[in-house]
């Protein structure tokens, strides 16, 4: 732990050790980076320092070497000589380790020089993938705890609450409620124990912005937590964080039993009178738990289910006590904006929705990752600057964001800012920051019936419109999917979806039919060539295509024919094959493998 | 580890860790030393620890990078130092045990140390 003596290293060797980065190879070129550096007498000069993510996922491991910015991607263990012997030791670039720009396939070595990066503004994920985590001391070297001391030697409560009012922060769990006001509510409530909670229950398929700020920066989010809790005036906190984040569980613990040894947390901290604990809770993985009440209803040891508002938390919530729930994103802005005060922090983003947002940016995008870019920005900055573009030059079709429930918007919106409002008003959510692309091999009617196929199963079942509704919608969509609709279940997606959209209890239920509403809105014409031409126009639903041979194109090569699980393709050698439709089942191995474009979606 | 009493004991320790981390902090001074073949055969990574011994023992702030041969190798270990837009003045034929004097006179004081100069790059 703490390294009471400073040490002076001209070097820093930054490793992700994010799950991605570790899953393509992190910890064995760390260890052969220790290993080198070792046998290259570079020891007592250059260091080797594990961090959180640094979003740019796509292109793991990355290795980031300080002082001079230098960005490796996906560096193997085999290339840890070169890199030692050119960069630490000669200072010179490896070109062929450095980020390559897609469309000029120049080097980019720089860190601050790469499109990925340079839209970005990182403010919530300030330290990730630049300090070690797992070190207490790395934290407060960068001006950790800093905001803390300075609330509780010299602002009251109420100056508090009313400098995150100003900043105009809004809830980044989704909702996007302005924090200040939630804070004011709790505060008010009358009652001697107030609980606070950090809600890191991420559950959307695909999002991990959640996971990596715990990963990377969880003094942060203590840190946020404890000036809050003086605030509201509460001295218990809990995370909430599911089961299947080991890495989040562990760096979290190890911050606060940090926290706690400084005297951080726990009982009169900094002398101020004022105590405050945090403690772990650990959730099964239910997307419903990330549902506030849902979510108190799980801390407290019942089932994950939802219960009705008003009473809101603020007025009676874990254990029936007053409590106030934030995202983990939020609680990580509030050191950010006490340091930096609330003009600068409402300086950032557009009129009503301030500061930055964290995306994960995934799907077709050739650049999936990690971003953080001010409110306002556009999706088309996101997807085709930060983002890269589309992959394998294809044509962009759709953007669903926010999760499961989110709407999928299209491309003529591709310039409109993304922000709460103009996000609702195209029909879908900011939600916690989910993105996924589409390009034009995507199916809408496929991409809606998939989500809901996963709400349905995440669904806690307790309030009839979202139990039954999502189910019958579903079923009406799995229909359209096998060839089997009729244009009045347009019509009748539309009336259930209003009903679960207003009737249900939970946000779950109430934002579930965004993406079928979406995608009737933009891609209705699809719906259409589903129900009256028995068409998949991208070729996607298994009942409605069929795989064929172009005769003039097969050269008979044989490969479909000896690749096919159904053995349906039949044919002599060097000459055209043909595929038994009879036999086919439509898993789309002929077209995969073909090399000469002889296998055709219709 | 003794827990912190007040905002003053924290900012005592964050001066403290700030050490710790100054690769990764901003600079506007940065020393590089010659680390190619011949630069290494001359002494320069006896050069390089004394440099980064000196300049922890007097807490500055610096970046101290390397860079591979220049092509004056008579000239090695060649030590580059730039501050700021002042020009980048380089130094030839360092020794350990010029690196105090060097620090004292040219990053302190902010006096080049003329007779040990070898070359001159606007900044």
């Amino acid at each position: 732990m703490s390294t009471s003596k400073a040490e002076r290293y001209r070097a820093d060797v930054l490793v992700c050790t994010c799950p991605a980065c570790t899953k393509v190879g992190a910890p064995e070129v760390e260890q052969a980076l220790v290993a080198e550096i070792e046998r290259r007498s570079l020891a007592g000069e250059v260091r080797v320092v594990e961090t959180g993510s640094r979003g740019f996922c796509s292109m793991g491991p990355v290795v980031l070497i300080q002082p001079e910015g230098i960005l490796y991607c996906q560096v193997h263990s085999a290339d840890v000589p070169e890199l030692v012997e050119e960069t630490l030791i000669k200072g010179r670039v490896v070109d062929r380790l450095a980020y390559e720009e897609p469309e000029t396939h120049k080097a980019i070595p720089h860190y601050d020089e790469i499109p990925f990066y340079g839209k970005q503004m990182r403010v919530v994920l300030r330290n990730c993938g630049l300090i070690n985590p797992q070190s207490i001391d790395e934290y407060i070297a960068v001006g950790g705890y800093q905001a803390l001391g300075k609330v509780l030697t010299s602002m009251t409560p109420e100056e508090i609450i009313e400098e995150v009012k100003k900043s105009g922060l809004r809830g980044r769990g989704g909702a996007g409620f302005p924090t200040g006001r939630k804070w004011e509510f709790t505060h008010n409530a009358s009652g001697d124990i107030k609980y606070l909670v950090a809600n890191g229950d991420e559950g959307d398929p695909g999002a991990f912005m959640d996971r990596s700020l715990m990963e990377g920066d969880p003094h942060a989010i203590l840190e946020g937590m404890t000036i809050g809790a003086y605030a509201i005036g509460a001295h218990e906190g809990y995370i909430y964080v599911r089961d299947e984040y080991p890495l989040a569980l562990q760096n979290l613990s190890i911050a606060i039993e940090q926290a706690r040894e400084y005297g951080l947390l726990g009982q009169d901290i900094f002398g101020s009178g004022f105590d405050f604990d945090v403690k772990i809770a650990r959730g099964a993985g239910a997307f419903v738990c990330g549902e506030e009440t849902a979510l108190m209803a799980s801390i407290e040891g019942h089932a994950g289910n939802p219960r009705p508002r008003p009473p809101y938390p603020a007025q009676s919530g874990l254990w029936g006590k007053p409590t106030n729930i934030n995202n983990v994103k939020s609680w990580a802005n509030i050191p950010v904006i006490i340091n930096r005060g609330a003009d600068w922090f409402n300086q950032v983003g557009t009129e009503t929705s301030k500061g930055t947002m964290i995306f994960s940016l995934v799907g077709k995008v050739n650049n999936t990752g990690l971003v953080e870019v001010p409110m306002g920005i556009t999706l088309r900055e996101l997807i085709f600057d930060i983002g890269g573009g589309i992959r394998d030059g294809k044509q962009f079709k759709a953007v669903q964001t926010g999760g499961p429930s989110g709407g999928c918007i299209p491309a003529e919106l591709l310039d409109m800012p993304v922000d709460y409002e103009h996000l609702k008003e195209a029909g879908s959510i900011v939600g916690s920051g989910g993105m996924i692309v589409m390009d034009e091999n995507a199916c809408m009617v496929d991409v809606s019936r998939y989500f809901l196929d996963f709400l349905t199963e995440e669904s806690c079942g307790k309030c009839t419109p979202c139990r039954e509704g999502i189910k019958q919608m579903l079923a009406i969509l799995t229909r359209i999917t096998e060839g089997e609709g009729e244009m009045a279940d347009l019509a009748q997606l539309e009336a259930l979806a209003h009903v679960v959209k207003n009737a249900s209890l939970c946000g779950l239920g109430q934002t579930a039919p965004n993406p079928v509403l979406s995608t009737l809105r933009y891609f209705r014409d699809e719906y259409v060539a589903h129900i009256e031409d028995k068409k998949c126009p991208a070729g996607v639903c298994r009942a409605l295509i069929r795989y064929t041979i172009l005769e003039d194109a097969c050269t008979g090569c044989g490969l479909c024919r000896r690749k096919c699980p159904q053995k349906a393709i039949s044919g002599e050698r060097k000459e055209p094959h043909t595929i038994d439709q009879a036999l086919c089942i439509k898993c789309g191995v002929c077209f995969d493998v073909c090399r000469f474009d002889a296998v055709a979606v219709t | 580890m003794p827990k912190l009493k007040s905002l003053e004991e924290l900012q005592k320790l964050r001066e403290r860790l700030q050490h710790d981390i100054k690769a990764r902090t901003e600079t506007a001074t940065t020393i590089t030393v010659g680390m190619g073949t011949c630069g290494i055969s001359a002494g320069a990574r006896e050069v390089m620890q004394a440099i980064l011994t000196e300049l922890e023992a007097r807490d500055i702030d610096a970046h101290v990078t390397t860079v591979g041969c220049i092509g004056m190798c008579s000239k090695e270990p060649l030590v580059d130092i730039q501050q700021g837009d002042e020009p980048r003045i380089t130094y030839g034929n360092v020794t350990a045990s010029m690196v105090p004097r060097l620090i004292e006179d040219h990053l302190i004081n902010g006096n080049v140390v003329e007779e040990w100069v070898v070359g001159r790059v606007a900044g």
